[in-house]
């Protein structure tokens, strides 16, 4: 990333915004449901302890509420602000589920969140606890809109290039709200911020435990924590694998980043643990001859496996992307060997010459030429994008950020499995106090957690670019025409600010489990 | 009527509305402007920070889909307002952000930064984040200084399809007295219907006086302020289009024109600001006691609707390019495409289901 100019900045910004707010999200995400588990368990008991342990839990939710909704409305605007190329090229497809989020999700869980929070007195029990439960589904239902928002930048459908209006236009709502990689995206993302809160619930009981404080509190929430985050972790590891054979199909440019894979094969294997080999680059540079790795340990066929569902399938490497030549089928199941850089690149700028061709013959009314260009801009269109794109290289993500995150994403998932089995076998044994070191653990689980989390979207956005739009739109295409000062100035302004409101955050609430319930 | 004609106008319609309820739900802001003048004593902040606290996230979560509803349905306004007043729409959402987390951290033990600072992020959202809002709506009416050229896309070294033209990327609008005037009616409207909110609460006690007093100047200045809002609107210059070639002309009093010739808009903003007279005379003759509150926001939501309606309708260009009226944004050049508008359309439906449980919510925490 180049911070010496508008799109490094403008990125850097970007992935800050995203960075903090996904610190709040996925607490918020997990822990409405864990609440709301909990708030069932008193409406059903009567039990006062339960009323206690909910109100406890809904403080500290309450708490990362509020910074997570601060943090989140500058995202929303900064595809305006910051990318306002973007927001036109795309606005009639993507402006629609951030409308629909707004008036869905955004208004159930703000209002019930103030019924859940301040209601207790207010209003009856079954009202109470319904309020918490549409809480809960409010925020996630937040996050299917979002999601499907973030799914459709990976994997553009249900969409048509209009020349007249020059941006893309929405043709089919339904194939976007259900795209294969939006679903699976929505799972695996919501059962992250599950695992995440749980592990958030379960260091907070331990330490509970370890002071010997709250001890009912503790075990009872230790319960459902690690109940909850164990299936939701079961769910996490599914959709993991789907999301990696979505990658493969739609993205196999990210597939081959995260694998640190320059050139393709057949039984390709999947590297279990790796140290990338700094010298090494792509296919006519100095380091193309170099060993992609230092040192790696891989299992074989794996790979393959992964994203054909073969183990002897073809999984092209950076270097083959860029070469074209092979054969690849499509999430549709289509099959058709692959352009090279070169001719993606001379069909975008087709496509892009044929739009400013368009509009030419528009203005003077030539309907004759305005066909034929228009017929050039469709044939040529799936690659757009590669108009902007200078050199081989810049389609290419950063390959070390990309691969160390999704080796420690994984790396984590596999520890957090590990975890989950011992919390709930101690806990249901009624030994958990005997092993301080597991809830000592515990305890340590949480910036790993937070780690895991980011290490996923870093995956994610960091494996996408040059793309905003998957081979339709790159960065440089999709900026703001504004001076890099100012997003500078922007940037240091929400990094001070956010980084501020961070630290008030993690005192409140540490004063606030101190406190206990 | 051709469907997209319609649904440009309802989605502007909507849009607008959206924007009104935001206006009326500023009393929010309104509250937290009298922190730190009016509310010098802890229980009178606690008072004013219980009850923009139960409050404040609908009026957060109106601003959050109004900008929604505008890149669905506008997206090129989205893109060249939000990308070109980069400064304006920047100060306006640090200004929700600190308050976002304001009301929960304030008197939280380890806040670190102390109550007070908490108190001067709500006052400063209050107060210059309802004038900057104002702001930015008042450029609905004085435009701004963008360029658009959709063909800029296939300029491989400058594709940005809008341009502000100047470096002040939005403090521009700060220099015109127009805006100045819709920022300060906009703070004083979110003032008084703030202390009206408040005095709907018998729990205010001793601090109820120091309301009303407050009320005896924000009310006047506020009716004022629309007063000569409303006058200067009518006389203005606005920009009119020209349907058959899209093209863009200035029309002396074409707000006043849109006025006479869609009446029912002219009878909303009557019937809007005679109800928001009627509920503050109602307030200083002391009749009525919680109802004037809802009767001054009904007649703010209404003539604040009627004159967003009255800056887009009837083919006025909405948002003015003053470095070339060519690329003037109106519904018809910038909206998203039948398709979308049909889907949002579907989607709005759900309205009145939300508003429902927002009201079930709001009697219930009164």
């Amino acid at each position: 990333m180049d911070l010496s100019n508008l799109i490094g900045l403008s990125r850097l910004q970007f992935a800050v915004t995203a960075a903090y707010h996904w610190l709040f999200v996925p607490l918020t995400l997990g822990l409405g449901f864990i609440i709301a588990i909990m708030e069932l368990k008193y409406y059903r008991s009567g039990d006062e302890f339960w009323k206690r342990t909910t109100r406890f839990w809904m403080k500290l939710f309450a708490i990362n509420f509020a910074i997570g909704v601060a943090t989140g409305i500058i995202l929303e605007f900064e595809f305006g602000t910051n990318w306002s190329n973007y927001s036109w090229f795309v606005g009639d497809i993507f402006g629609a589920p951030l409308a629909i989020e707004g008036i869905f999700a955004f208004f159930m869980e703000s209002t019930f969140f103030a019924v859940m929070y301040f209601g207790w007195d207010k209003v009856g029990k079954k009202a109470h606890l319904v309020s918490t439960w549409l809480t809960a589904i409010g925020t996630n239902l937040s996050a299917v809109w979002i999601l499907i928002a973030n799914s459709w930048m990976q994997y553009p459908v249900g969409m048509e290039f209009n020349p007249d209006t020059a941006r893309s236009e929405m043709t089919d709502f339904w194939a976007i709200v259900t795209s294969p990689v939006a679903t699976n995206k929505f799972l695996h993302s919501v059962t992250n911020g599950y695992v995440l809160a749980s592990i958030v619930v379960i260091a907070v009981s331990s330490w509970f435990l370890l002071k010997k404080r709250e001890q009912e509190l503790a075990h009872k929430s230790i319960r459902i924590a690690s109940v909850f985050g164990g299936i939701s972790l079961a769910v996490l590891i599914f959709t993991g694998d789907g999301s990696a054979y979505n990658v493969a199909k739609v993205q196999p440019m990210k597939l081959a980043a995260m694998e640190g894979l320059y050139e393709g094969s057949e039984n390709a294997p999947l590297v279990a643990f790796g140290i990338l080999n700094p010298d090494k680059d792509i296919m006519g540079t100095e380091g193309e001859n170099e060993d992609p790795y230092l040192f790696d340990i891989s299992f074989p066929n794996m790979l393959s496996l992964l994203a054909t569902r073969k183990t002897d399938g073809f999984v092209p490497g950076i270097n083959d992307i860029i070469r074209g030549g092979y054969e690849f089928t499509d999430r549709e199941g289509n099959t058709s060997v692959q352009p090279s850089f070169e001719r993606k690149k001379a069909m975008g700028t087709a496509a892009v010459n044929a739009l400013a061709g368009y509009r030419e013959a528009r203005a003077a009314g030539d309907t004759a030429a305005m066909r034929s260009a228009e017929e050039t801009l469709k044939e040529n269109f799936d690659y757009f994008g590669y108009h902007y794109i200078e050199k081989a290289e810049d389609t290419v993500p950063d390959v070390p950020l990309v691969f160390y995150a999704f080796h420690l994403m994984v790396a984590l998932g596999m520890f957090f499995i590990i975890l989950f089995i011992l919390f709930i076998a101690t806990e249901w044994k009624n030994r958990l106090e005997n092993h301080r070191w597991l809830l000592w653990t515990g305890i340590a689980a949480v910036p790993l957690v937070y780690i895991c989390s980011q290490a996923g979207w870093i995956v994610a956005e960091a494996g996408r670019q040059p793309w905003t739009i998957q081979g339709l739109l790159p960065v440089n295409a999709a900026v703001s025409g504004i001076s890099p000062g100012n997003v500078l100035t922007t940037l240091i302004i929400l990094l001070v600010l956010f980084t501020a409101l961070l630290c008030v955050e993690l005192s409140i609430m540490f004063k606030q489990i101190k406190k206990g319930a | 009527m051709d469907t997209l004609y319609f649904l440009q106008h309802y989605w502007w319609a909507l849009v607008s509305l959206l924007g009104a309820i935001l206006v009326f739900l500023l009393f929010v802001q309104g509250m937290q402007s009298l922190l730190l003048m009016t509310a010098r004593t802890d229980t009178e902040k606690d008072t004013v920070a219980k009850y923009a606290g139960h409050k404040w996230e609908i009026t957060f979560t109106t601003l959050v889909t109004f900008g929604g509803a505008a890149f669905a349905s506008f997206p090129l306004f989205y893109s060249t307002s939000f990308g070109g007043a980069y400064w304006l729409w920047i100060c306006i959402l640090l200004l929700f952000v600190i308050q976002a987390v304001s009301f929960e951290y304030r008197k939280a033990a380890g806040n670190l930064v102390g109550t007070r600072t908490f108190e001067i992020f709500l006052f400063l959202n209050g107060s210059m984040g309802t004038f900057l809002l104002g702001v930015a709506v008042g450029t609905f009416f004085t435009g701004g200084a963008f360029i658009v050229d959709k063909g800029a896309i296939t300029d491989i070294a400058s594709p940005a399809i809008s341009r502000w033209t100047n470096p002040w990327h939005g403090i521009d609008a700060m220099a015109d007295p127009f805006n100045w005037l819709m920022g300060i009616t906009v703070f004083l409207a979110a003032r008084t219907l703030g202390l009206m909110y408040l005095l709907t609460k018998p729990e205010c006690g001793d601090f109820a006086a120091k309301c009303r007093k407050s009320m005896s100047v924000s009310a006047p200045a506020f009716v004022l302020c629309f007063a000569a809002l409303a006058v200067w609107i009518m006389l203005r210059t606005g920009y009119g289009v020209d349907t058959s070639d899209g093209s863009i002309y200035p029309e002396q009093y074409k707000y006043l024109h849109n006025m006479i010739e869609c009446p029912w808009i002219a009878a909303m903003l009557l019937i809007g600001t005679v109800t928001v007279i009627t509920g503050l005379v109602r307030h200083f003759m002391e009749r009525g006691y919680k109802s004037n509150f809802y009767i001054t926001g009904s007649g703010t939501v209404l003539a604040v609707w009627a004159i967003l309606l009255c800056a887009g309708f009837n083919d006025t260009a909405y948002y003015v390019s003053t470095a070339d009226i060519r690329d003037s944004l109106t519904i018809y050049n910038s909206s998203s495409s039948l398709f979308t508008l049909k889907v949002m359309a579907y989607v709005s439906a759900a309205i009145p289901f939300v508003i429902a449980y927002i009201a079930w919510a709001w009697k219930k925490l009164r």
